[in-house]
């Protein structure tokens, strides 16, 4: 450290002399005032930068363990129902026979997951082009104050929670789908319904962001070359943001398949294949909530519930993945 | 300004900190987890309890019967709590566990109005939920097809139906519904459905409670098992309990819960059996 000191003072001397126009401020402090102790040493705001650092990387170490820990924790315990319990897992994709407390060969998903899937995507279907028109009205129709309006409404339909849809549906739109198509109401289309309530604000709000990323000059001079303001919007806006809204729909799409509570209250749970869209029906979901207090931990029951959470979770993968996907070719 | 909010992050973990270790620490704490129709019971027992035991610290959850046995064979929890005697469920010891029989809850089968069903042999009740008698006519009602809308598999009620409708016998595949209050609203609102539900919740005029051979749900007919629908409410600990959880279920079979709480909340007292059941189905009368 002294040799380092002297080192330093050597080093400000030399660069004094050296000077061929006399620095003021060098001067007036002198070699023997510079605080060699604080400019070796780290600087308040290197530490802040040190603490900043520090902060960022344990709270993204944390994030990881946590996602690693979880992913682990549903493999391990759904991939048991295939190494522990020998369940074949092709059987367990395409037999419909549920029945996981009679042993390994009633333990059938198919049914659900048919019905995973159509619910997901009738709703999406539904959905889409009302979530587009309202979407286009925002941005291409209505005036600041509207829009605004508009995406406040959307917003509070985000913000209600699934259990109250999930009532709503059971009070009014079980009833009256059993009026208009018989059954009991229960099914395919009730769900499809409620999902429909539920995702329209997720589509709407990013094809909202989709159609103002399209940039103005598109329309400008689509404008220019004399196409009317629906010509614009169905020749130029809506052809540019295809792989936004594509994007916001897969959204959609996963929030929709991930939907356990509100579904449960109105598809009726019974593990059938759904013979049409009035049947009774279970998805993977409401299938887990309702099954997961009743069965011992270890267990081929349960760990059938937990092949079900896996299949979740590896169905988010691809809908993570296709996002990607669709976000990339809407780049080229 | 930034100090600041660093130092009120610091404050808060530090707080956290000190409120969970303060939670691991606590030793008079009694964790009773599982089946929800405990969980009602529970809940006020403790809260009553606490009155008289300030220091005590009980914590009701609910979860399910499965939730409530294999958290106590792990030895997370003090009480787990059941529907089902643990006998009957794969995957537990019951050898290791034990059993005290807190209360008793009927079970009584519900119909929709429109049906035109007051009262069904417990054949009739078995065919219909095996899916050998699909209309009501077959049964004496009206010309309506039979909705049956089961409970969710593996849950005490069901498990306690099964064993004493259909032993022996797969009920069809149908609608499963979680709750009491659910199936109510259904049977309520759909013609031709057929559930059943804890003798509690049935107290309702939009529905019809049926009779089973002419026998009505009646708490005096569940004493003698001459209603033979009804399941006990176990509490279940691991080998021996502690001294404090000791005392509270000394305090859940005394006189105070078992002859003010359990009949206001609708439950049967234990002590008002004049039968005793095992996990066989076998009934003996109480004394011989």
């Amino acid at each position: 450290m002294a040799k380092n000191t002297e080192d330093l003072k050597q080093v400000v001397d030399q660069a004094i002399a050296q000077q061929e126009v006399p620095h003021v401020k060098l001067n007036k402090m002198g070699p023997n005032s510079v605080d060699i102790n604080r400019l070796t040493k780290p600087s308040k705001e290197t530490r802040q930068e040190y603490w900043g650092k520090g902060l960022t990387y344990f709270a993204i170490i944390l994030i990881i363990i946590l996602v690693v820990s979880i992913i682990g924790f549903v493999g391990v315990h759904g991939l048991a129902t295939f190494f522990g319990n020998h369940v074949n897992v092709f059987h367990f994709l395409t037999s419909t026979d549920w029945d996981p407390g009679d042993g390994k060969n009633h333990v059938g998903a198919a049914a659900m997951i048919v019905t995973s899937f159509s619910v997901t995507l009738l709703a999406a279907l539904v959905a889409t082009p009302f979530a587009i028109a309202v979407a286009l009205f925002m941005t291409e129709y209505t005036s600041q104050k509207g829009a605004k309006f508009l995406q406040s409404v959307m917003e509070l339909l985000v913000g209600i929670p699934s259990v109250v849809y999930g009532f709503l549906g059971l009070t009014i739109i079980v009833p009256v789908v059993r009026k208009l198509f018989g059954g009991t109401g229960f099914g395919i289309l009730s769900a499809t319904l409620v999902l429909f309530v539920m995702v329209l604000p997720t589509i709407t709000s990013l094809t909202v962001d989709a159609l103002k990323a399209v940039p103005k000059h598109f329309r400008q001079a689509s404008a220019a070359l004399g196409a009317t303001h629906w010509q614009t919007i169905h020749k130029v806006v809506l052809r540019v943001a295809t792989p936004r809204i594509l994007t916001a729909i897969i959204f959609g799409m996963a929030r929709a398949f991930g939907e356990a509570l509100a579904v449960q209250m109105v598809i009726g749970n019974a593990v059938l294949m759904p013979a049409n869209l009035v049947s009774p029906s279970a998805t993977l979901t409401s299938q887990l909530t309702s099954q997961m207090g009743n069965t011992v931990m270890g267990t081929l029951p349960n760990n059938a519930l937990w092949s079900l959470a896996l299949l979740l979770l590896i169905m988010a993968l691809v809908f993570n993945f296709l996002v990607r996907l669709v976000g990339k070719k809407g780049q080229k | 300004m930034h100090k600041h909010f660093w130092q009120k992050i610091t404050i808060i973990l530090f707080l956290a900190l000190i409120f969970l270790t303060g939670c691991k620490n606590n030793s008079s704490k009694i964790t009773i987890v599982g089946s929800s129709a405990m969980q009602l019971l529970a809940e006020q027992a403790g809260n009553d309890y606490r009155l008289t035991h300030p220091s005590s610290n009980i914590v009701v959850q609910g979860g399910g019967s499965g939730t409530g046995l294999s958290q106590v064979q792990a030895g997370a929890v003090e009480i787990g709590t059941s529907d089902v005697f643990a006998e009957t469920q794969p995957g537990i010891n019951a050898q290791k566990l034990r059993d005290y029989r807190v209360a008793v809850v009927g079970i009584v089968p519900i119909v929709n109005k429109s049906t035109g069903v007051k009262n069904l042999s417990m054949t009739q009740l078995r065919q219909i939920f095996t899916g050998k008698i699909t209309n009501w006519k077959q049964v004496g009602g009206k010309n309506e097809t039979i909705t049956v809308i089961n409970r969710s598999k593996g849950s005490g009620t069901r498990s306690s139906f099964e064993s004493i409708v259909l032993p022996g016998v797969k009920p069809i595949r149908s609608q499963e519904q979680d709750s009491n209050g659910t199936v109510k609203k259904i049977v309520n609102t759909t013609p031709g459905t057929i559930s059943y539900i804890s003798l509690p919740y049935a107290h309702d005029k939009n529905i019809q409670k049926l009779s089973i051979d002419h026998v009505k749900a009646t708490n005096s007919n569940i004493t003698t098992n001459k209603w033979p629908l009804w399941c006990y409410e176990h509490m279940y600990t691991k080998g021996k309990p502690n001294k404090r959880t000791a005392a509270f279920i000394k305090y859940m079979l005394g006189k105070k819960v078992q002859e003010d709480l359990i009949p206001k909340i609708g439950y049967l007292s234990i002590k008002e059996m004049k039968v005793v059941r095992d996990s066989q189905n076998k009934v003996v009368k109480v004394g011989n």
